[in-house]
């Protein structure tokens, strides 16, 4: 399956080359879950604070679907 | 301790002791008492017999890091109620250091076309000396701090209002120093730089030489505070040196809340915007690496922060834009109005602080006039054309210029996102529960530092609740706005709670800090019992000026109109709205 990844803030290091929020593909097998996604993409999940599928925020442990639209975040904070 | 209490009438000024009531007061808590005790409810805000209050917090001017808050409070011309808004800068912590616990601007000159500036040394005493200031006005900001340092020396903080306040706005701050003298920290909600205005204040000069310092009853004790909070705020991932604040800013938030499709764009009706990557501070940094050459880390606003949050907008030429570019002003000015043109953006903020404006109510108004049709939503030229006429003062720019509500009334728009008068800031509260109860309770209009429940709806900070659900919120909501009108007085800045939420020594280390000068044993307990008394005070005065409960409610679209992403509603029964305060 294919799902949709933006990576923010201080994660765009893993995906050099383009602006942090610019969408890309990434291909997993089926059944795989957010924390298989972020091991392939080689970030340390220590430093992963907030993730959203699909506009809601999920666990590590939260399955993932073919199409799915993830958000990956290390700690921010401001107002 | 000191209370300044300067009369605009005859230009005359007292100094006192701070008496007994008000000396464990300082910060909101202080200005809020004062407004409560001096000011009658139902006064005209930008009449004589409102007053203008400034108070650093307990800790503002000591070594106490991140720590230089000054609060200004008075009745809103904007709300009607009452207001407290702060800033970080240079001048609260000289007020401090002066022993200037309060000062207090009150009356208003018979002559109407003539503004005054107070310069305050220190003689053994404080000291006011008036000085005529009518020659500074009508001007952008930028354009008379350079005459006022040359004028009165370079180590001075400047306090100022902008062409905004002159006009009578209700969108008019009161403007401060930053650190390289730049007119643009802003005690920026509520209008209270007409206020200032309206006693025919221009400026207000500080110059701390040869004054004593904070006193601190427990040096011993601040210190193991001041050490416990230091720690903290270098350790906690948003806070420490380059980590997302340091390098970012507070524009970092723009996508986390585009993700979470809660940032309200083209006038609150949408979660999300498209080109919400390119106002984010992520784009601002990349930016600015490449026409610097360099990677460009934040700034401090006021001495003695070390969390460092403020970004410089750069143009193609590498000349400065403008300073600082914040989240809530990234989001008004941009996804709020469809624009994502950043150096438009970053000019729309400039003009703003050359004005005088709450760079919040203005993106808030600039987006209500385009749903009228006035300009384009994504038009940024005509934007800033509108931002100009506001600076003028053509009858366009004063419709204006007195606000998100008012401009809604006077193009007949039903979509006014506004509490108590006040425009909502850049948390939907569609797709966020707890803030929206915030925004609707608030003593302050909608406010979101009231009472940031974002901390565990959106960013994982003291612990994770799920944004969309009401559950809970209520209780969420109430125990933020009681910390937070704590923090308010303090003196810090309400980014240590994003470290000291999350690390307890932090939070212990705040409270050792206020001890250690005040000479108290306040508790983690007290520190909410006394947010609960200024939320109480300012509440009764609210209620006493005609702001009631019914006032409590969010508008009405946004019960009825479905938000994308998520096509929800705000649900929370006015039953757990009214509880916030019914149980504080």
């Amino acid at each position: 399956m294919k799902v949709k990844v933006k990576l923010y803030a201080t994660f765009s290091r893993y995906h050099p080359g383009t602006l942090a929020g610019t969408p890309f593909e990434v291909e997993l097998p089926e059944g795989s879950t957010l924390k298989d996604l972020i091991n392939q993409l080689e970030i340390p999940e220590s430093e992963v604070k907030v993730c959203f599928v699909n506009a809601r925020i999920q666990e590590m442990d939260a399955p993932l679907n073919d199409g799915d639209d993830v958000g990956i975040f290390p700690p921010v904070g401001g107002g | 301790m000191y209370l300044v209490r300067v009369n605009m009438t005859n230009r005359t000024y007292q100094v006192t002791e701070v008496p007994e009531k008000y000396k464990y007061l300082a910060g909101r808590a202080l200005t809020s008492n004062i407004v409560a005790d001096e000011v009658p409810p139902l006064a005209h805000p930008l009449g004589p017999n409102n007053k203008l209050i400034f108070s650093p917090g307990f800790v503002t001017g000591t070594s106490a890091p991140t720590a230089a808050r000054i609060s200004v409070g008075g009745k809103s011309p904007l709300t009607g109620g009452i207001k407290e808004a702060n800033a970080g800068t240079s001048w609260g912590a000289d007020l401090a250091v002066m022993q200037i616990r309060g000062l207090i601007i009150e009356g208003q000159p018979e002559e109407k076309d003539k503004f005054w500036g107070l310069h305050i040394t220190w003689d053994g005493k404080p000291k006011v000396e008036f000085f005529d200031a009518t020659a500074y006005t009508k001007q952008p900001l930028s354009k008379v701090y350079p005459p006022i340092y040359e004028k009165f020396g370079e180590r001075v903080s400047v306090c100022s209002v902008g062409a905004a306040a002159e006009y009578g706005y209700c969108n008019s701050g009161v403007c401060f120093n930053d650190q390289s003298k730049r007119p643009s920290r802003y005690a920026g909600r509520g209008g209270l730089g007409a206020v200032m205005a309206s006693k025919g204040v221009k400026f207000i000069v500080l110059d701390r030489q040869g004054a004593p310092g904070v006193e601190i009853a427990d040096k011993a004790l601040f210190e193991e505070g001041r050490k416990k909070m230091i720690d903290a705020l270098r350790t906690h991932a948003i806070t420490k040196p380059k980590g997302g604040l340091n390098s970012y800013g507070t524009a970092i938030l723009i996508n986390i809340m585009n993700e979470a499709g809660g940032l309200p764009t083209k006038n609150f009706s949408s979660g999300r915007f498209e080109e919400a990557p390119k106002i984010a501070g992520e784009a601002i940094f990349e930016t600015n690496k490449v026409r610097k050459g360099k990677e460009i880390f934040n700034h401090a606003c006021s001495p003695g922060c070390i969390i460092q949050c403020s970004n410089t907008v750069y143009a193609e030429d590498g000349s400065e834009i403008t300073s600082c570019l914040e989240y809530e002003s990234a989001w008004s000015l941009g996804a709020n109005c469809g624009i994502s043109n950043l150096d438009d953006l970053a000019m729309l903020n400039h003009l703003c602080n050359e004005y005088g404006l709450d760079t919040i109510e203005t993106g808030t108004t600039l987006a209500v006039a385009m749903e009228a049709g006035v300009i384009p939503f994504g038009d940024s030229k005509a934007a800033i054309n509108l931002v100009h006429e506001m600076g003028k003062g053509t009858p366009l720019g004063r419709i204006l210029g007195s606000g998100t509500e008012t401009t809604g009334r006077v193009y007949g728009i039903t979509r006014v996102p506004t509490v108590k008068g006040q425009s909502i800031p850049a948390y939907e509260p569609r797709a966020v529960k707890g803030i929206g109860i915030t925004y609707a309770t608030s003593t302050m209009g909608a406010d979101h530092t009231a009472g940031y429940t974002i901390a565990p709806e959106i960013l994982g900070v003291m612990g994770k609740v799920d944004p969309l659900s009401p559950e809970g919120k209520a209780a969420l909501s109430r125990a933020f706005q009681a910390t937070t009108a704590f923090i308010d007085s303090s003196g810090h800045c309400l980014f240590i709670a994003f470290a000291i939420l999350d690390i307890a020594s932090g939070y212990q280390g705040m409270i050792e800090e206020i001890n250690g000068v005040l000479g108290t044993n306040w508790t983690a307990d007290d520190v909410v019992k006394f947010g609960a008394e200024v939320l109480k005070v300012e509440r009764k005065f609210n209620e006493a000026a005609g702001i009631t409960k019914a006032a409590d409610r969010l508008p009405e679209f946004m019960k009825q109109e479905p938000l994308p992403p998520h096509n929800t509603v705000f649900d929370v029964p006015d039953e757990a709205l009214d509880a916030v305060y019914a149980e504080l």
